[in-house]
Order: C-alpha cells, then structure tokens, then sequence
C-alpha cells in the first residue's frame, strides 16, 4: 500500500511501521480469520482496516484518540499473520504503535490508576500473589466493585496453589543431551507453579539440564502489549543480562512470554542493546519446540486411554509457527489418542489483559471456544499458554463442562510419573 | 426535464434520515470509520465516501435505497470489498452500504440442489453448509475464504475450476433485487428452466450498476468423486502455454488448468511454503475431477500430451494435502507478490487459448521494453491472463508507466481477439478500454440499458462505463437521449 510516512520523524520503529503498512495489499485475507471482525463485520475491526488507521495516524491525516478505540480492540492475536499471502508484520506495526500512542492518550484517572495497578503486580509475582490474595478477600464485595476492577476480582481463583521456589538448577536425568534456560513467567509462577516443575520433570526425564536464573524478571510482553514501551525495555535488558550465553536454548512454556521475547530486538531498535536482542532472540524457543527438535527419549504412557484436544495459542501457532510440535509431543504418548477443536485458529479471547480492557468481547470469545471445544468428545484440555488455561476453564464452567485445561508440559509429566492426568502436584 | 445530481443539502437531508432508520453503530461518518473503507483488492483507486450504513435486514437495504433514490445520493453496495478492478471502491461522498452483516444462508435444499443466500454470506462458507450432503457451489475465485456472493454477482466472478462449470452467471437461478429506485422485482426463479428473456443473466456481472441483491439463488453440484491433480514444471513459460494449447485440442475438460511463472512461484512459495520446483520458469497445474472410472480413462492422455509438451518434471498430488497445497499456493499467489513488489497491478485480459504461448512471449517483451517486473499467474484453460505489473508507487510517474505497460497488454488482447477482462471485471480501472473493446453502438446500448433501469446514475455510479457515462456526447455532441431528456450528464 502506498504510503507517506514520515519513517525519520517517528524514530526507531519508524522503519519497521512503514515496512507493514507497505507489505499490505489490501486483499482482505486477513478479514476471515480475525476474531473481531467475526464479531462486528466491519473494516476498522479488521486486521486490513486496522493498518489503513495505523497509516492515516503516522501520516498526519487521523488523530491518535479517533483510531485508538479500533486499534484498542485488537487482540493481538496476530491470526493475521498467520493467513496473510503477504508477509505483513502486524504483530511489530501493533506493538509499535501501542508504544507510540501511549503519550498521546488521554487516559482518564481511573483508567490510569488501574493500568498502573496491573503493571507493577502483574509483572512481579511476589506483589502479584499479594494481589491475588488481597482479591480474594474481595470477592465477596463483587457487586460493590464497578467496570474493570471487578473484572480483574472474576478472573482470580478462590485459592492459590503453595508455590516452592524453582531450584537453579534441574540435573538431567541419565546423560545430559542439552542445557537450557528456562524463563517461569510471572502470573504462571502464582496461578499454577505446577506448569514449571512439569517443565522441568519433563525436560530432565528427557536429558535436558534445566538452569533457572533466579535474577530474572517479567518478559516484558504484557508492558510492550499495553503501550508501556520504557518498561518493556527495562525487562528485556534486565533478561538479556542475567541470562547465561552457555546454554542450547533459552526456554519459556508460556506462549506469550516467547511471543514477547521474540520481540526484544524490537523493543530495543536503536537502542545500544540492539544486536545482542538479536543474538538473544535467535536462541528463545518454546519448550515444545525445542523438545519436538532434540526429540523424546523416554516413552510416556497413561494409566487409562484418554481424549486430549489440543488448544493452539495463538501466541504459539500464529505468533511463532509452532502447531505441530505440541501435537507430535502428545502424540508420542501411550493410551493418549489427539482430538482436534473446531475453528482452533481462533484466539480465546485471553489475549494478555484483554479480558480486562475488554471484557464482553474477550467473554463471546471465550464462549465460543468453550463451546468448540465442548463439541468435541474430548477429557482433556492441553494448552501452551497460562492465560488461554485461565480463560477457557473459566468458560468451560459456566458451560457446565467440567474439563480440565493441563499445560502440554502437565500432561507428559503425568504421563510419566503414572498419575491420573488431571491430579496437581503439590 | 431538468435533473440535479444530489449536492450537499441532499446529503445532510439523507443522513437526517438515516439517523431514524439506524442506531449510531451502524451508521458510520467518522473519519477513522470511513477510512478504512477507501479501497478495496486494487489500493490504487481511493475514495471517501459521506457515510456507511451495515444493514441488517432486506428493509433497511430497501428504505437505503430508497431515501438514497429520493435525495439523488449515489450508493455503491459491497461486501468484503477484494475486487481487483476497483469496483468495490465507495463513491466520493457518495453513501456505502456495506452488505457484511447480511450473511445468512436463508434456504438450503441437498435435494433440489440449491441454496438461498443473502448477498454477504461469504463464497466458500455455501460449500461448507452443503459438504455433508456431497454437494459444492462450484465458482472458486482465489478470494473464496474472504469474497461474497454478492461481490460476485455483480462482478460475475470466476475462479480456477470456472474452466469446466463456467463462471457465477451459470450457477445463479435467481435473483431478489432492490432496482436503484427502490423498487423490489424477482429476477429469474429456482430452476434452470426459467420463462422469458435471462433477466438474472442480465444482473449478472452488471458491476452493481443495476442495483442492490437481497437474495440469491444459487445451483448446488455434485461434489466431484475423484481429483487428479498433475503439477508439471517446464524450462520455459511458452512452453507451458503451448501445452495448455494441446490438451484444449485434444479434447479433454480438465476442471482447472493454471499456469505460473517463476517469479509468482517464488511469492506464492514464501507465502505459504507450497515447494515448487526450483528451477522450473513455469508449472502447469491440471486438475482432472469427475467420477473416478472418467478420470482413470482421461489419466493416460493427459500424461502423455503433458510429456509430448516438454514438461521436465511432472508430479501427482498423492492425497488431499498435497492437492491442497498446490492450491493454495496457487490461491495465494496475487497477494504474495506483495513480497516482492510495494505496488502492483493484476491484469486480467483474455486471449484465445490458441495463442497463449504468443502472448505469453508479447508480456515478457513488454516488460523487457518497459523494465517493470511483470509475474504471470493464470487462468490458462480458458485464455485468462493475469499479469501482476510490478511498481514502486513512491518513485514518481511509476504508476503511470505500469498503466501504460497494462494497456498494451489489454490492446494485445483486444488485437488477439481476446478481451480486456475474464472475470474482475471492468470496475474503475478498465473504463478506459471499453471504448477499445467495444462498437460505439455497442456502448450505446449499454448506456440506454443502464439509463432505463437507473435515469438517476445513482447505483454505483463511475464504475464500468466509460467516464461521465457519456462517452458518446464527448465525441458526437449530444446524445439522441440526452435531447429527449431522458438523460443528462452530471
């Protein structure tokens, strides 16, 4: 598409911006397969008409207030990507934006109040398991508590699991075949530390050597989605410093925090820290991924033969390809037979803090998978991603089906140690 | 009779009452909500309209119309807006009526095989509703996942498999229209048999000049029992015309039959990661379909001319995955050039497929002539090229150059005996050439056709016929009509 941004004026993210918008063609491949335009069937919800606002603002020709609230409603999905014959980068042209936008806003006191609250909890799990406790005592004043807060109230569970901390280091099992780094993620680490000891059983029952470096900090991907693009880049350059060089691979099990890590080098375009973000990107990958590549060595088998539907994340299949991986893990896996979900390339309507900028959509989104997931004959949920996990089991229970949502990790875990598939270890 | 084309009173005078007709969400005139709105599949053509209104029934569609009729406000109606002739582009401040969330399958019937359907259910989404009973609405334009009936109505949209089954004109019975006064008729009915002049054939391909579809109805077939899809790869792209040429003569009907050349391989490639041959300067893709002992008879022959044409590598998709991704990167092709190109133009010119491989050497001239990059990805079995004319729109007179290199690629088709569109129609971007391809009086019958179903000019207005709708008064002074007074010139 033609364009006149002006790339120079805009600064570092001007390039990449300009890129997008001049990669798209306008063909409207995109507008199938967004979760948005699926609801409301229009342009300026629509991955293509999203672009057209983007461009009309960097060109001077729309002001940011008038596109914000359609560019506000994007998921982030990047669904688009996925299906777009082009190449456009949608994910960097949002993300940019987002970061652009932020001093342009005119964010009302409440609004600013509760984005300041879920950026310094969110991202730190000792203050954000404080939070979540001091929520729980909450919910009984649900009906007091207006808009978003109560939003944020109904997404907490009633009780938090007992989270012991991660060892720095997990010895493989038998010969060591690879050495990794593992990133916990924040909110994962408080609502289910099961997912990162998993990992870690997992990774060790396989070979791999598992180092967590107890220095490290929130990825950085829920400030760089919400526009805080300072704070972002504060994470990434804290990670890129305490995580070691030595290792195959630097590991994340949530499919958002590996989305945001691929997008260090963005964050820091321009910045000193440019080509080491680099260098770093090229090693992160999800730990699915990188098991699917070193392979399984030991079989798994489960106790009774069990349906297992797998969830695609859209920050693992759309945002870093990875579809088959999880499938070829769970299917190496004894009395485990893979069920697929309707319509699995659309989001759940998670997407980050979504279900709290935007409740009612993320809610129909959230109902819809719960119901395409419900017309499976499925017993299992299995998930790379501690939000979708989140969402989906909280609309699989207003639906009355009682599914449990597992990370990919949990399942294989079970598997090995020969436990019921759904039991959590404490 | 003196007539006003409706002005900026008439327009504040409209969208007071379309205020009462809709809520504020579906009545859109903010910028940020009209931008977005300003081009359809071809960027190159831009236009803002006044407004846009998404209706949601049959009547709000109608009373649209109607006020638009009363107040003398052109409308354009569309749907996902992918057309790559312009068609879909909005009218400057005219009103857009955007048909997305009229999408519902209204009747469906496997046993008479035929689907009724609003005008913006999406393409593909009637094969989806008829696979359990083996059934398929056989038009497949490359935007299927994204395009509507509607859109396809009015552009009479074809596809790869149009070869065998014939383009959307042969697969809609019937119409339920809104004329551009407002008045609703019923065109056609729910069989092939129909009584009196094709009046749905008529419809059909009218470029939305003739007015807005509420319902359509569509013929359902038979899903084919059996694919054979051969993917043969060739070292030069005349040799994979002439080919085309060969299995034509020998009487086979394959149901598509699809030529690309290497730089549109090596697009759809990155797009979606087909694996085409590396080396190949073309493939030829046919695709045999029908019940299984026809297709295991036709194997043998369609071999054999394919050896005699000088394929050099020729393979068989083995299941459906495989077919199906020789598809899509066939399918993907128009918008994966956009990799390698910031701006291109998709040409749609049609030649006799006699003369394939000479035109296919007439493009690679002309863009050797012109230096621009042209990729060639098309319709082989019935003659339909689409040359994707790459240029970078930000180096200034490079739109114009590509232009003028379409041109003579259209001129070459016209000379051939061809025509200057199979199947995306006229729209913004070929007026230019109708006066090319058709008589004067030609036109003029289709200026008095459109003059009599919409005196007003008002149902999207500017597109297919020549500029101002009156080329004849530009060159003969005043039309016969224009002196009665039935038309007049804006």
């Amino acid at each position: 598409m033609q364009h006149t941004i002006p790339v120079d004026e805009i600064g570092p993210w001007g390039q990449p911006m300009a890129e997008a918008v001049q990669k798209c063609v306008h063909c409207g491949f995109c507008l199938p397969v967004c979760p948005t335009y699926r609801v409301w069937r229009e342009e300026m919800d629509s991955p293509r008409g999203r672009i057209v606002l983007m461009k009309e603002v960097l060109e001077g020709r729309l002001e940011f207030d008038e596109a914000l609230p359609y560019v506000d409603r994007c998921l982030g999905c990047v669904g688009c990507e996925t299906a777009c014959p082009s190449g456009v980068g949608y994910g960097e042209l949002l993300t940019s934006f987002r970061g652009l936008a932020e001093a342009s806003r005119n964010r009302s006191l409440l609004d600013r109040v509760l984005r300041w609250f879920v950026l310094t909890t969110l991202p730190y799990p000792a203050r954000f398991r404080w939070g979540a406790r001091m929520g729980r005592w909450a919910k009984p004043l649900r009906g007091l508590v207006p808009g978003r807060l109560g939003n944020m109230l109904d997404l907490l569970p009633s009780t938090l699991p007992h989270a012991e901390r991660l060892p720095e280091v997990y010895p493989a099992e038998g010969p060591r075949r690879a050495r990794v780094a593992l990133l916990a993620g924040c909110a994962q680490q408080v609502l289910a530390p099961d997912i990162n000891w998993a990992t870690l059983r997992v990774l060790a029952k396989n070979g791999v050597e598992v180092i967590v470096p107890q220095e490290q900090a929130c990825c950085g991907a829920l400030a760089a989605h919400t526009g805080a693009a300072a704070q972002a880049r504060r994470f990434a350059r804290h990670n890129l410093q305490v995580f070691p060089d030595d290792v195959d691979a630097i590991l994340t099990n949530a499919a958002g925090c590996g989305s945001g890590m691929h997008e260090y080098a963005l964050w820091l375009r321009g910045e000193p820290e440019e080509a080491v973000a680099e260098a770093f990107v090229q090693r992160v990958r999800d730990v699915t991924e990188f098991l699917a590549d070193v392979g399984i060595c030991t079989i798994a088998r489960l106790e009774k033969p069990t349906r297992v539907a797998m969830h695609d994340a859209c920050h693992l299949v759309h945002a870093q390809g990875i579809r088959q991986q999880p499938r070829e893990l769970l299917a190496t896996v004894e009395n485990l037979e893979l069920v697929e979900i309707p319509e699995s390339d659309i989001c759940c309507g998670s997407a980050g803090t979504y279900n709290i900028e935007q409740p009612q959509t993320a809610a129909e989104l959230g109902q819809k998978k719960a119901a395409a997931i419900g017309s499976t004959d499925t017993q299992v949920v299995a998930a790379g991603n501690i939000g979708c996990m989140t969402q989906i089991n909280t609309h699989l229970i207003h639906l009355n089906r009682h599914i449990p949502v597992m990370h990919t990790m949990q399942i294989l875990d079970r598997a090995y140690r020969g436990i019921p598939i759904d039991q959590i270890y404490e | 009779m003196e007539r006003k084309p409706g002005g900026l009173m008439n327009a504040s005078k409209l969208f007071e009452q379309l205020r009462r007709l809709y809520p504020p969400d579906r009545l859109l005139t903010r910028p940020a909500q009209l931008a977005p709105y300003e081009s359809d599949g071809l960027t190159a053509f831009r236009a803002r309209p006044a407004g846009i209104v998404l209706p949601e029934t049959q009547d709000e569609v109608i009373q649209t119309v109607k006020l638009c009729y009363q107040h003398e406000i052109p409308f354009m109606a569309r749907g996902s807006g992918t057309s790559l002739s312009g068609g879909s582009v909005p009218i400057q401040d005219g009103l857009l009526i955007g048909l997305n969330r009229m999408n519902r399958i209204l009747q469906y019937e496997p046993k008479q095989r035929i689907a009724v359907v609003e005008p913006g259910v999406i393409n593909l989404a009637v094969s989806q509703r008829a696979t359990f009973d083996n059934l398929y609405y056989a038009p497949d334009p490359s935007s299927g996942p994204v395009c509507t009936l509607g859109g396809n109505v009015a552009f009479n949209s074809g596809g790869a498999h149009c070869l065998k089954y014939g383009m959307t004109s042969n697969h809609v019975l019937g119409l339920k229209v809104v004329l551009p006064n407002g008045e609703v008729c019923q065109l056609g009915g729910d069989s092939l048999e129909m009584v009196g002049p094709d009046m749905t054939g008529m419809f059909v391909g009218s470029e939305g000049l003739f007015g807005v579809a509420l319902e359509i109805t569509l013929r359902l077939l038979p899903k084919p029992e059996v694919y054979y899809t051969v993917q043969a790869a060739y070292d030069s792209l005349a040799k994979a015309g002439d080919a085309v040429t060969l299995v034509v003569a020998s009487g086979l009907l394959p149901g598509a039959m699809e030529i690309m050349d290497r730089l549109s391989l090596d697009a759809a490639d990155a797009a979606v990661g087909a694996g085409y041959p590396s080396d190949a300067k073309a493939i030829l893709i046919v695709e045999l379909e029908g019940i299984a002992e026809e297709v295991e008879a036709e194997k043998p022959r369609l071999h054999e001319l394919i050896e005699k044409s000088g394929a050099y590598l020729v393979e068989v998709a083995k299941d459906d995955e495989q077919r199906l991704k020789i598809w899509t990167g066939r399918k993907s092709a128009f918008s994966a050039v956009g990799r390698l190109s910031p701006d291109f133009i998709v040409q749609d010119g049609v030649v006799p497929r006699t003369k394939l491989g000479e035109s296919l050497v007439e493009i690679d001239r002309l863009s050797r002539e012109y230096d621009i990059r042209v990729a060639n990805v098309f319709h082989a079995g019935d003659g339909n090229l689409h040359p994707l004319i790459m240029y970078d729109g930000r180096q200034s007179g490079a739109l114009e150059r590509a232009e003028c290199l379409a041109g003579e690629i259209l001129r070459h088709c016209i000379r051939l005996g061809g025509s200057i569109t199979g199947e995306h129609g006229v729209g913004l971007e070929k007026r230019g050439y109708m006066r090319e391809m058709f008589g004067e009086s030609d036109l003029e019958f289709m200026f008095e056709l459109r003059h009599a179903v919409d005196p007003l000019q008002l149902a999207n207005r500017g597109k297919m016929l020549p500029m101002a709708e009156s080329p004849v008064l530009t060159t003969r002074g005043a039309h016969p009509l224009e002196k009665q007074g039935i038309i007049s010139r804006e």
